[in-house]
């Protein structure tokens, strides 16, 4: 679980161009948007289309992305209960 | 009709133009057939979440336009017109890149959505809060002109006082590719000094983005008048002369009014003969320099041109690097810019002291 929470940082770093934000600054538990890492609605469906890539994960109501995508815990738990791949 | 005026300028190119206090001071030399722009620190000028989703070309197109701004001590302006060749080439072979890749399956929003022609003119807008006019051209190498009738259209008549305008191109890999594979980019890496004797096909490919401030109000910070404009799709190399002729007479002017000649030379061994008609020709006794050595070929190149015609009347200085021949004027007043692209889109523009 802890790999997987590592990857989603490195991966989020990477696709959302997040070129001033080290690992260690995000932890776990800090919420990805509003007022902790200030993600917004178009990194949400980079978000979205990253799950059905990488972990065979379809998102078919956009809605519940707001609760997947809360925490990197949160993000962890769910691609580790649902992932096809 | 209202004079119109360069008030301010903003320039992102091959060489240190980001700042506005020197002129061509240091010159950076090339060995290579693509030449990349020399970057300012971009996190002085865009917030780092407004910049993550930026590629190059539209980073470079902000920032000189906010030098421009900045200059010209505004903080809006009543239209932004931009020109560009290619657009945000980076971000459209990016997103085509990926169709391919992913068998047009997991396709990503943000390049996509940046990937458009007026993407600078559209972010410059959001940054500065400018509901006015937005446009943009894609002309090939006559985006950045066409930007500039615009504009002086605008201003004469004045149904505007201040209008940002700028020329940006971004350098794209996958496109770069495939001009070398048609040599229209050299094959063969190039001292950039000796651009105008490689006698070679094709040119040095180059970027960069280049903002003025255009108004009917000088200013103190005034660089030049723009006297005219005027641009060919085609023009066969036999009309070339008679037409500058008509340019220049349209203008009240002849070729003795002319103190220099900025010429686009690019080194391209089957096209600089266009340039060769003039400077060889009508302007033999005039002062001629060019600059393509110095920012590379691209669609809007001529904008970096027109940097330096406004820089040449307003510092009274022309740099030894870009000298074409070694005739000097006793000053200089009147400054033409002949540009054109493989024969085709040529442009003729004139610039007055202010």
């Amino acid at each position: 679980m802890s790999d997987l929470k590592q990857e989603l940082k490195e991966k989020i770093i990477t696709q959302l161009n997040l070129e001033d934000i080290a690992i260690d600054e995000i932890a776990d538990n800090d919420p990805l948007f509003g007022d902790g890492l200030g993600l917004d609605s178009i990194d949400a469906l980079e978000l979205i289309v990253m799950l059905d890539k990488d972990y065979g994960i379809k998102l078919t109501d956009p809605k519940e992305g707001k609760k997947i995508f809360e925490s990197i815990e949160v993000m962890a738990n769910y691609i580790t209960t649902h992932r096809t791949k | 009709m209202e004079k119109v005026f360069i008030n301010s300028i903003g320039s992102i190119s091959a060489q240190k133009t980001f700042d506005n206090k020197v002129f061509l001071e240091e010159i950076t030399t090339y060995e290579d057939n693509v030449i990349p722009a020399i970057e300012p620190n971009y996190k002085d000028f865009i917030p780092p979440a407004a910049a993550r989703r930026m590629a190059k070309g539209i980073k470079m197109g902000v920032v000189a336009a906010k030098i421009a701004m900045e200059e010209a001590n505004l903080s809006n302006v009543d239209a932004i017109i931009t020109g560009t060749g290619m657009g945000c080439v980076r971000d459209s072979e990016k997103f085509v890149t990926a169709i391919l890749d992913n068998q047009e399956q997991f396709l990503t929003p943000t390049s996509f959505i940046q990937s458009t022609h007026n993407t600078v003119a559209g972010q410059i807008a959001l940054g500065i809060g400018c509901k006015g006019y937005n446009f943009t051209y894609v002309h090939s190498s006559i985006s950045f002109e066409s930007a500039l009738i615009d504009a002086l259209m605008q201003l004469q008549t004045k149904e505007a006082e201040n209008i940002l305008v700028g020329g940006v191109d971004e350098s794209g890999e996958h496109t770069n590719t495939i001009h070398k594979l048609i040599q229209h980019i050299k094959l063969e890496k190039i001292n950039t000094n000796k651009l105008l004797q490689s006698n070679t096909e094709g040119a040095v490919f180059g970027e960069g983005a280049n903002f003025f401030v255009l108004s009917n109000n000088k200013q103190n910070s005034c660089y030049a008048q723009i006297l005219g404009v005027k641009t060919f799709n085609t023009l066969p190399i036999s009309k070339l002369t008679a037409n500058l002729e008509g340019f220049l007479k349209d203008n009240n002017l002849s070729v003795d009014d002319i103190d220099v000649l900025i010429s686009g030379n690019n080194g391209d061994l089957n096209f600089d003969n266009y340039y060769l008609e003039l400077t060889q020709g009508l302007f033999n006794n005039t002062q001629q320099v060019y600059y393509k050595h110095l920012s590379g070929e691209f669609n809007t190149a001529s904008s970096f041109g027109f940097w330096l015609g406004a820089k040449i009347l307003k510092t009274q200085h022309i740099p030894s690097e870009i000298a074409l021949n070694s005739i000097k004027s006793k000053g200089f007043g009147t400054v033409l810019l002949y540009n054109q692209y493989r024969g085709k889109n040529h442009s003729f523009t004139l610039l007055r002291q202010c």
